[in-house]
């Protein structure tokens, strides 16, 4: 297996306003190489500002953002050292896929076997010599994410990677942002669907509208936010409803059984076993980590002001 | 600078529009070719051009009437990057935004060539066999003449990389393809027409850029026809003032357009 020398990326105080509106404000983050970072957050939080300041294409208000030891502009060849995917849009109709590989192919030093290789990576052989006009959302994706690869670079960034991807497509994905990530890469994945990237993320930065931090760690500490359910069977439903009572839970019937939110398995256990309540299944529910992120993006009571246009940001 | 000929080369475009810019040309050397070598009769006002003059003056319409296509290819070198939003890759590759331009604008310079050369063998292939057969004759031995020919080529490209310029300036599409023809096919024909009949503002209308284009070839359509209506600059001024829009716009376009943020 090859393997890179991802450099960190990192998000200093960054700050952008279009007039007066904030699109990100005071950001700060680190991604680590070897692991794949999900930059969450709602549809018009700022995630794609962030990006485009990331990759030299917006100028930051204030702050800075650096891969490795400089910024993305000031490497000799960013796209050997970043790849990124932003718009699954950015093609020219008229070209073939292959023909907007090959555009870029000769400025990022890859050979046009490199390009054929590339489209054979991304499921595209077939369609290498089709219009990209011709092409469904999916494929674009996959265009994109080709394109992002073209100079072979030891950090890779993607918007939205999952839009549009059959839940084949989905799957494909996450395995190979799993394998970039186990070859050293530094992967940076941003989406506005938790569940999307939860499989295959490692890490979670979340941001809320107005372009603010509001959570940044490993997943499985994201995970510890999320209060945990138990699912609970009972023959005699009205006897664990009475249990249910005297202890203050909430006992919700669900299917054959009964969910109880934010109690744990154990406790139930413990109180069935002492009131005599005959127990046929106990189990722990997944951590509901889209509450989590719910929870943490909502816009804490203040509504879009008036005049403030979320999808400024997006 | 490659890339900038495979984004041209990898799309249609270029030669459908070199195909109608020949065919134009063509058309437009064969009607002048004959009208040139057509006594006018009775209407004695008409002075028409006779022997080298004659064969330029058909020949001018490369010019004349063929700039505006090298404009639109040059101007939508770069609109389409906007357009279809590939200027975002096109900068993720290369952010120096001033070599994404420079590269464009050099480009500019061999493609615009390929469309002089075209456009001059095309109207010398419709009007030198009329000039020959009716008129005075070709003049394609003649060494002003032949000058004439290769300027006109070199015209072409410089409008060309005007083209990247303005397009660089103007990146909506539409917007810059309705004012080119707006400007090209209205108001400086207008503009040069009001240049000829008010000898107050001829100072002012060399310096149009389609005056300066004709002022390096050193024949126009204005002037051939009406009795030289229209002051010409010098051959190396008409190129300097042609070169001098290009450097304008391209640093416009730098300094507002290029510097902004790309959402």
């Amino acid at each position: 297996m090859t393997t890179y020398d991802g450099p960190p990326i990192v998000v200093e105080g960054l700050r952008k306003t279009f007039g007066p509106v904030v699109a990100v404000d005071d950001l700060t983050f680190t991604v680590r190489p070897g692991a794949v970072t999900g930059f969450l957050g709602p549809n018009g939080a700022g995630k794609t500002t962030t990006l485009r300041m990331l990759l030299g294409l917006t100028t930051p208000t204030a702050g800075r953002t650096l891969v490795g030891d400089r910024p993305y502009a000031a490497h000799p060849v960013p796209a050997r050292t970043v790849g990124a995917a932003l718009e699954a849009s950015s093609f020219h109709p008229g070209r073939t896929g292959l023909g907007h590989l090959e555009v870029y192919a000769g400025q990022v030093g890859a050979s046009k076997t490199r390009c054929r290789e590339l489209l054979d990576l991304v499921g595209m052989t077939e369609a290498a010599d089709r219009r990209v006009q011709g092409y469904s959302m999916g494929m674009r994706q996959r265009l994109g994410l080709a394109t992002a690869l073209l100079g072979d670079p030891p950090a890779v960034v993607l918007d939205e990677p999952a839009n549009g991807l059959d839940p084949e497509g989905i799957v494909w994905m996450r395995h190979l942002l799993r394998h970039f990530a186990e070859e050293g890469r530094t992967v940076l994945v941003s989406s506005h669907v938790l569940g999307e990237v939860q499989s295959t993320v490692d890490d979670v930065v979340v941001i809320a509208r107005g372009g603010r931090l509001v959570h940044a760690s490993s997943l499985a500490d994201l995970a510890a936010l999320a209060d945990a359910d138990t699912y609970v069977v009972a023959p005699d439903g009205a006897a664990l409803r009475r249990l249910g009572e005297q202890r203050g839970w909430t006992v919700e019937a669900e299917g054959p059984g009964f969910r109880v939110p934010s109690v744990p398995s154990a406790e139930i256990g413990r109180a069935a076993h002492e009131a005599g309540v005959e127990l046929h299944q106990l189990a722990t529910r997944g951590a509901d980590l889209e509450k989590v992120f719910l929870r943490l993006t909502a816009d804490q009571g203040q509504q879009a002001a008036p005049g403030e246009h979320p999808g400024v940001a997006a | 600078m490659l890339a900038e000929v495979r984004k041209l080369l990898t799309t249609r475009l270029w030669w459908i529009l070199l195909l109608v810019m020949a065919g134009y040309v063509a058309f437009l050397g064969g009607v002048l070719g004959f009208a040139i070598t057509t006594d006018p009769g009775g209407n004695a006002d008409v002075v028409l051009p006779a022997g080298a003059d004659a064969a330029t003056t058909v020949y001018s319409v490369v010019n004349g009437a063929g700039y505006v296509f090298p404009l639109i290819i040059g101007s939508l070198m770069m609109t389409t990057e906007f357009r279809h939003k590939t200027v975002t890759e096109s900068l993720l590759v290369e952010p120096r935004r001033s070599v994404f331009l420079g590269a464009k604008l050099l480009v500019a310079v061999p493609v615009g060539l390929v469309f002089g050369l075209v456009a001059v063998l095309a109207v010398v292939a419709a009007g030198s066999p009329l000039l020959a057969a009716r008129g005075d004759g070709a003049f394609l031995g003649d060494g002003d003449v032949l000058a004439s020919l290769l300027l006109a080529a070199v015209v072409i490209a410089v409008w060309a990389v005007i083209g990247v310029a303005f397009g660089s300036l103007v990146t909506n599409q539409v917007a810059a393809i309705v004012i080119i023809l707006a400007f090209t096919q209205f108001v400086e024909p207008i503009a040069r027409t009001v240049g000829g009949a008010v000898d107050a503002l001829a100072p002012v209308a060399q310096y149009l850029p389609g005056a300066a284009a004709d002022a390096v070839i050193g024949a126009s359509f204005f002037s051939g026809f009406g009795g030289g209506s229209v002051d010409l600059l010098p051959r190396w001024a008409g190129l300097l003032v042609l070169i001098g829009y290009a450097v304008v716009l391209a640093a416009l376009a730098r300094v507002t357009t290029l510097r902004r943020d790309l959402l």
